[in-house]
Order: structure tokens, then C-alpha cells, then sequence
């Protein structure tokens, strides 16, 4: 099967500075992706290059067969790629659900006159939203607070808005920037059972940048390692496990050729 | 609701307004008439700058520019086109009601242009280059006007006839503008156009990674924004004998502003009341004109301290009274 997601040879300099060196990397659709490594490693700047935020110097990226590299973040989010933010990134003066709801974009095919006119589509168009937006709150237990101010939700409940407001694009593929930073372990168990639902459920595929690694190695099929912006390790959790880079990577030089 | 009952309900509200007009200019002396003129124009301003300013984030301290360009296309095409309306029509009030009317939409439709080849350019950008471009249009604009020998130059423009711009600017049709407007600003913000324009207030990035056209949004409520800058320039133009270049200075654009921060940036409802409140206070402050910068600093400086978000906030008046039922409620 071809991949959903190809990265191939990746570069993003800042100034003098090469964020990332030539990362390449597979996702199969249908797959729990794991993109992991230390602070600073380049991986929230890949996600940006893949959705469009940055524009690679060289290299590209390829989504469901075709070339959306250097595409403006708005394109490659209704090609079918849709993100959550490290630091969660809300409309915190909107209700829960209108944040939910302008990422409708997809199903949006009404015009402004419609709008101004207030026409039967128009209004058919809101029921669809609103009723949309409400399912995916209910996935997500924050039904019962759709008419609250998304700002006023606990930390947890926030990560999980960015997720069901993502999913309002109905996309192909989701980016899940650091999801667990910041729960519980009993919340973190929770989000590991709502990824594999997307994938399960929704047919998703995902890709997560994780610095839990219980999370990290309960839900990912594929693991892909980056330090310094270079590719150090790739496979199943299970070898990355052992790696020896991974684990120098992790704990510094000394702790090559120990047993984890 | 259904189009006929639509029909129905616009024929009464004019009929109204046509009632109340014809009451205002029987009962209430010209000095009044022209302050209640002036608190439907300025209710026009503050609701279109809202659009953009409290609405969408992005800040227009330029707009006397747009309301400019609407004041003399539409007095300028208003003379040309009242004796070839006459001519065709027959003197009379139809005839001067159409002039008047495709003069104000054609100053709409020059500020929307101008809107449009000061916003496309400048709301490419993310952060707060509007705002200095804008500046820069409203001072160039005037100073356009200023050399415009055939506009009057500085002198201003009085129209073709000796007794000035003629008075179109009426209670009914003011007002009839001021629902219009209030309306189309209105069903645009409570639509997914009038979400992702708060969603790009709120966060411009995130917007963006949820599909949202941004820049093209942003243009349009800009574009949107100025037109209306536009009708209530041509109404403002037919409600005095002629227009000036400092009648649309700095500080009126200023004075736009201070009317929806008082009312709360992003809210229809308290546009609307901003814009009534400056219509009159600026008449009671009529033999303070001297001061009338410092009172405004003044009015700004307790607002920030006192409630920062106006009077109403981002919501609207309607959810206000409300919540406050709900409270009273024991």
C-alpha cells in the first residue's frame, strides 16, 4: 500500500540556522505515527512544513499522491490535513461549539448573499454545522458545554476542543502536536483510548509528536526518531526501544551500550 | 421567514419610518433635526468600522478617508445626475429620490474600491500594518481633495447651484439606510463568514490551519467595511450645504473609533449605541470645542480603567439583557 503521508528530504533553515537536514519518512494510511525526540529536535517545525506554515529550502512533501509542498496552511488544511497546536492554539472568546464549528469549511458551499439574505440553504447550512459540531463534542464529553466560552475549560477538556475542532474538516489525516503535555495519567489513558478510536472509528490516520512515552509506546505502530533536526531511528516501538541512538539521544553519550 | 411576510414586514417598517420622519420634521426644531441626522450617520460608521475593527482585529484608523471618498463621488455624481433624472422623470420627488439613492451607492461602490486597493495589499500581512496604512490613505485622500480644483479644492464643494448641495438627506432615508446596514452587518456576523472573521481576531494561525480563506475574509470585511464609510460619507454630504476636506480630518476618524470602543469592539448592538452617544455629546460639547480632544482622552482613559471591554463588550445587546433577567430572577 502507497503512504497517505511522504517527506522526503526535508530541509527548513532559519537564518544560519538548519532547523531540519533532510528528513524523509513513510506514513501508511491508517496508521498510528509516532514522531518523537528531545527538546528542539525539529519535530513541531515538520509539522509546520507539512501543513504549510513554513516552506521548505529543499525537498518535498506528498499527500494522498499529490504535491502539497510550499501550499498556503489554509489549502493543505481542506486538502484533508488538519492540526492541533503544541500550545493550544483556541478562539478562546467563542463558545466551545462555534470553535468547533468554523472549521466547516469542507461542508461550507453557501454564499454571503445567502447569508445576508438569510435563505432557506443558508439555514439548512447552520442546522449542518450545529449538528456536526455537536456529534464530535459528544466524541469528545464536552456536549454539555457547547454554549460555554472555550477559554473557561479546564487544560485537558481544551486539548480535546483542538482535536474535535480539527475533525470538523473532516480530515484524511491528523496532526496531533504533543496531545498528553499536560494531563494526568488517568487523562492521558483516556486520550490513548480516543486515538485509537479515530483511527478505529474514523478511519483516521494520525500522526503524533509525544514526549509521553507510556502514550507514545501504547498507541503507536511506527515510530520515527529526529534529534538536531536529522533522522537518528525508525521502526516499530519495540526496536526504538532498545535503540542504542535513541536511548544516547535521550540520556546523553553515557548512557550508550546500557541496558534500558 | 418566508418572502412574502418578508415584503410585508419591510413595507411596514417603511412605512414607519416614513410616519416618524414626516413626525421629526414637523415637530422638532432644525437644530435637533440635524443632531438625530447625524446619530443615524454615525450609527452607519460605527457599525461598518466595527466590521473590521472589533470584529475581524484588524485596526482602520483611516476610515474619514473612505467616508471621503463616499461624500464626493456622491454629492460630485449627484449634480450630474439630478438634471438628467429630472429631464427623463420629471421634476419631483421620485426623481430626486433616485439620484439621491444611486449617488450614495456610487460613493459606496468608489470606497469599496478604494477599500479594496488599500486592503488587498496591506492584509496580506499578519499584525498591524493596516493600521498605518490606513493613516496614510486618510491623510493622502484629503489632501487629493484638497488640490481637486474642480471638487473646490479647499475651499470645499457646493454643487452647482448657488444654495449648495441640495437636501436630500432626509429622516427616512437615513434611517432606512441605517436598518439596511445594521442588517446585512448583522446576518454576516452570525454566519460561518462572521465566525471565521472572529476566529481570525482571536487566533489568525489557527484560523488558518482550519481552512479559513483568511486573507480573502479579511479583504472583504475591509472592502464591506469602507462602502458603508462610503453611504454614510453621501449621506453627510446632502445633510449640510457642502463638503469640505477637514469635514473627513484625522480626528474623525478618530471620533469613529472612540464611538465602538465606548460601545464595545465587536458588538453591533454597541456600535450602534457608541455611535448615537458621540452624536450627541458632540453637540452638548459644542461650546467646549476647544477642549473636546482633551475630554475625549479623557472619556478613553476612565473607559480603560473603568470597563476596557465598553459598555456591551463583544456581545450583544440582546444576551446582556438576558443574562441580567436571569439574574434579577430570584
Amino acid at each position: 500500500m502507497s503512504a497517505l503521508l511522504s517527506l522526503t528530504g526535508v530541509e527548513k533553515v532559519f537564518g544560519g540556522l538548519r532547523a531540519i537536514g533532510g528528513v524523509g519518512f513513510d506514513v501508511a494510511p491508517g496508521s498510528i505515527f509516532g514522531l518523537i525526540g528531545p527538546n528542539g529536535a525539529g519535530k513541531t517545525t515538520l509539522f509546520n512544513v507539512i501543513t504549510g506554515v513554513y516552506r521548505p529550502e529543499r525537498g518535498k512533501v506528498v499527500f494522498d499522491g499529490e504535491d502539497v509542498t510550499g501550499w498556503a496552511p489554509s489549502r493543505v488544511a481542506l486538502r484533508g490535513i488538519a492540526r492541533t497546536f503544541q500550545n493550544i492554539r483556541l478562539f478562546r472568546g467563542m463558545t466551545v461549539e462555534q470553535n468547533v464549528m468554523v472549521a466547516g469549511h469542507r461542508i461550507h458551499e453557501t454564499s454571503l448573499l445567502d447569508a445576508v439574505l438569510r435563505t432557506r440553504a443558508f439555514a439548512k447550512e447552520e442546522r449542518e454545522f450545529q449538528r456536526r459540531a455537536r456529534e464530535l463534542l459528544e466524541i469528545f464529553g464536552l456536549v454539555a458545554l457547547a454554549r460555554e466560552p472555550a477559554e473557561s475549560l479546564p487544560y485537558g477538556s481544551q486539548r480535546r476542543l483542538e482535536i474535535a475542532r480539527a475533525l470538523m474538516l473532516s480530515p484524511k489525516l491528523l496532526l496531533l502536536d504533543e496531545p498528553a503535555a499536560g494531563m494526568n495519567s488517568q487523562e492521558a489513558a483516556d486520550l490513548e483510548q480516543q486515538i485509537r478510536f479515530l483511527r478505529d472509528e474514523l478511519k483516521l490516520t494520525v500522526v503524533l509528536v509525544e514526549h509521553n512515552m507510556s502514550v507514545v509506546m501504547n498507541v503507536c505502530e511506527a515510530l520515527h526518531v529526529v534529534d538536531h533536526g536529522e533522522t537518528i531511528a525508525e521502526g516499530p516501538p519495540a526496536v526504538i526501544k532498545t535503540h542504542p541512538k535513541v536511548l544516547a539521544a535521550y540520556l546523553g553519550r553515557e548512557a550508550e551500550g546500557v541496558e534500558p | 421567514m418566508r418572502w412574502p411576510l418578508r415584503f410585508g414586514v419591510a413595507a411596514v417598517v417603511l412605512a414607519v419610518l416614513y410616519g416618524v420622519g414626516l413626525g421629526v420634521e414637523a415637530g422638532l426644531i432644525e437644530y435637533v433635526q440635524r443632531i438625530v441626522l447625524l446619530a443615524g450617520i454615525n450609527v452607519i460608521l460605527a457599525v461598518g468600522l466595527n466590521l473590521i475593527n472589533g470584529t475581524t482585529g484588524q485596526f482602520s484608523i483611516g476610515h474619514a478617508g473612505f467616508m471621503a471618498v463616499g461624500a464626493y463621488t456622491a454629492a460630485f455624481l449627484g449634480e450630474q445626475l439630478a438634471p438628467k433624472l429630472a429631464a427623463a422623470l420629471g421634476p419631483g420627488a421620485v426623481a430626486s429620490a433616485l439620484t439621491f439613492n444611486l449617488a450614495l451607492l456610487a460613493g459606496a461602490a468608489m470606497a469599496a474600491l478604494a477599500g479594496l486597493a488599500v486592503g488587498a495589499p496591506s492584509l496580506r500581512l499578519k499584525g498591524d500594518y493596516l493600521a498605518i496604512v490606513t493613516l496614510g490613505f486618510g491623510e493622502i485622500i484629503r489632501i487629493v481633495f484638497n488640490n481637486a480644483s474642480f471638487l473646490g479644492a479647499a475651499t470645499g464643494y457646493y454643487g452647482n447651484s448657488p444654495a449648495g448641495l441640495p437636501p436630500y438627506t432626509t429622516f427616512f432615508w437615513v434611517y432606512s439606510w441605517v436598518i439596511v446596514i445594521v442588517l446585512v452587518v448583522r446576518n454576516l456576523t452570525f454566519s460561518q463568514t462572521g465566525r471565521s472573521l472572529i476566529a481570525i481576531r482571536e487566533d489568525e494561525v489557527a484560523a488558518e490551519a482550519m481552512a479559513t480563506p483568511t486573507t480573502r475574509l479579511k479583504v472583504t470585511a475591509f472592502t464591506l467595511s469602507a462602502a458603508t464609510a462610503g453611504i454614510a460619507g453621501g449621506l453627510f454630504a446632502h445633510l449640510q450645504s457642502g463638503i469640505r476636506p477637514e469635514d473627513f480630518k484625522f480626528e474623525k476618524s478618530i471620533d469613529m473609533i472612540i464611538m465602538i470602543i465606548i460601545g464595545g469592539l465587536g458588538s453591533i448592538s454597541g456600535a450602534v449605541i457608541g455611535g448615537v452617544f458621540l452624536a450627541v455629546t458632540l453637540e452638548l460639547m459644542r461650546d467646549l470645542q476647544e477642549y473636546r480632544l482633551v475630554l475625549y482622552a479623557a472619556l478613553l482613559i476612565a473607559i480603560m480603567l473603568l470597563r476596557p471591554q465598553g459598555l456591551l463588550g463583544s456581545q450583544e445587546l440582546g444576551s446582556v439583557l438576558a443574562r441580567l433577567r436571569r439574574r434579577a430572577r430570584p
